[in-house]
């Protein structure tokens, strides 16, 4: 059995542009996956606060408890019938972001939880407030901690970006599959798929790595 | 007005912490059991006691941190608590910069240099601008002997260091009381006597100071009055020369003769 790559190299341009797009839903997804997932793990820190905990527990039980592909074609199949038809990149960032910020909110929930009670007490004893002694000195630390497992969140982002080429994104996987459709070339190209993808996923672990890194020179982390 | 109201009258405007009828219980454990006790201004009360006995407790309802179920706490003339119940939020915090916290643990912020440590509250709470704030940083680590570690990371300090430093932090919001929880406690011996030296300082400034501590040599030296507690309630006050050679209680002589012994 021979391999032949050169339907990938004749079609680069298509690769480089599904590429791209990987990137821009997955960067879009990731912003709010943070945002959300930190709303969210605040909001399950304290089961007094009967409101905010409840939609956080929720949240977190429908998101992290349904497959990501379900959740995809609810938002590009399912929200028309109600009138609301999103275009397919929306739908995408939604779903993958979504998904995302369910896990990353236990990620954040875990990392404010590690900080050392002390932390809290000190602050408020100056005469912070919650909210300031959060912003200010518990957050940042949890921030520390929450680097290596959000790299992981990060990581597995990137690659169910895959999924979103189910919703017509012209994702890095949708323009491989057009090229295996007039190529038939399907173990090349989803090699060529596999490597690019592992090439951003070895991007971003090493991006964390060195943040970690100048985090320890600055003597933030032990 | 009468002599004895006069006295009263002066003496309830210079009580900076004045508490009552102190009662806290976890659960059905009682910690504090009817707690009386005052501290003038400008004086050092030091709490001693056996582990247990409430001193910790005590000390931590003075600033919030813990609610108590019954009972009164007054602080620089502002009711903390009132049978279980607290100021509010924003009241609250307000007090808090006039009473300067030590804990055991030092719980220096790690993320931030010493100097930042110091100037993070009155930045954040006083309006204070940079320069001005790192002014004060700066004069505050002189005086406690650390000026050159101002752009250092708490992990690279020492415990004594680490402890001078929260001293420091907590001085820069300017509070009228500075409580200690044990300041010295975890650190090791050789470390004790440079924190030491920074709280008597303060003591010869006239900072009203409630410390809870096993230095029994701070207490004898420093304090205007040694209180006594055992069992969640204070058994004894007094100045320390009575307490230390002739206290009125048993239980008091016992734990005395226990922390004093010295080392077979």
């Amino acid at each position: 059995m021979t391999l032949d790559f050169t339907p990938a190299f004749t079609d680069w341009q298509a690769l480089l542009s599904g590429a791209t797009v990987t990137v821009e839903v997955t960067v879009c997804a990731l912003l709010l996956s943070c945002l959300l997932g930190l709303l969210i793990g605040i909001g399950r820190l304290n089961p007094q606060r009967r409101l905010a905990y409840g939609v956080s527990s929720v949240y977190l039980s429908c998101f992290r408890g349904t497959p990501l592909l379900v959740q995809l074609f609810i938002w590009f199949f399912g929200l028309p019938r109600f009138g609301i038809l999103l275009p397919a990149f929306a739908c995408g960032v939604l779903g993958l972001g979504m998904y995302s910020a369910s896990y990353v909110s236990e990620i954040v929930r875990g990392a404010i939880q590690s900080v050392d009670r002390g932390q809290m007490e000190a602050a408020r004893s100056l005469g912070m407030s919650g909210r300031q002694a959060m912003f200010k000195i518990i957050l940042p630390q949890a921030f520390v901690r929450m680097i290596p497992p959000l790299g992981n969140e990060f990581i597995s982002l990137i690659k169910n970006s895959a999924l979103v080429s189910l919703l017509t994104i012209h994702d890095l996987m949708h323009e491989g599959q057009k090229i295996i459709s007039v190529s038939y070339r399907s173990l090349e190209i989803y090699l060529v798929i596999a490597v690019i993808y592992w090439l951003m996923t070895t991007f971003v672990t090493m991006a964390l790595r060195s943040v970690e890194l100048r985090l320890k020179a600055g003597g933030m982390v032990q | 007005m009468s002599e004895h109201t006069t006295r009263q009258a002066f003496k309830q405007a210079r009580a900076m912490i004045r508490i009552r009828g102190l009662h806290k219980a976890y659960g059905d454990h009682e910690v504090l059991k009817g707690v009386e006790l005052e501290v003038d201004e400008s004086r050092v009360v030091v709490v001693i006691g056996p582990s247990g006995s409430g001193k910790s407790t005590l000390l931590r309802c003075c600033n919030g941190l813990e609610v108590a179920q019954r009972g009164t706490i007054d602080i620089c003339g502002q009711r903390l608590l009132a049978d279980g119940k607290m100021l509010g939020e924003r009241e609250l915090n307000a007090l808090r910069m006039q009473v300067g916290m030590v804990f055991q643990s030092f719980n220096l912020f790690p993320h931030l240099t010493v100097l930042d440590n110091i100037t993070v509250g009155p930045r954040t709470l006083k309006g204070a601008g940079a320069a001005a704030a790192k002014e004060q940083g700066m004069a505050l680590l002189e005086k406690v002997g650390l000026a050159a570690k101002a752009e250092a990371m708490p992990a690279s300090l020492s415990g004594g260091q680490k402890q001078r430093v929260a001293i420091a932090r907590a001085l820069a919001m300017a509070p009228k009381v500075m409580l200690f929880d044990e300041p010295t406690s975890a650190l090791d011996p050789e470390l004790v006597g440079e924190v030491l030296s920074v709280m008597k300082l303060l003591a010869k400034e006239g900072m009203t100071m409630m410390v809870v501590t096993h230095e029994m040599g701070f207490a004898r030296d420093m304090a205007d009055t040694v209180v006594v507690m055992d069992g969640g309630q204070i058994i004894e006050a007094d100045r320390p020369e009575v307490i230390f050679s002739s206290p009125s209680q048993t239980r008091t002589r016992s734990f005395l003769q226990a922390v004093l012994k010295p080392d077979a």
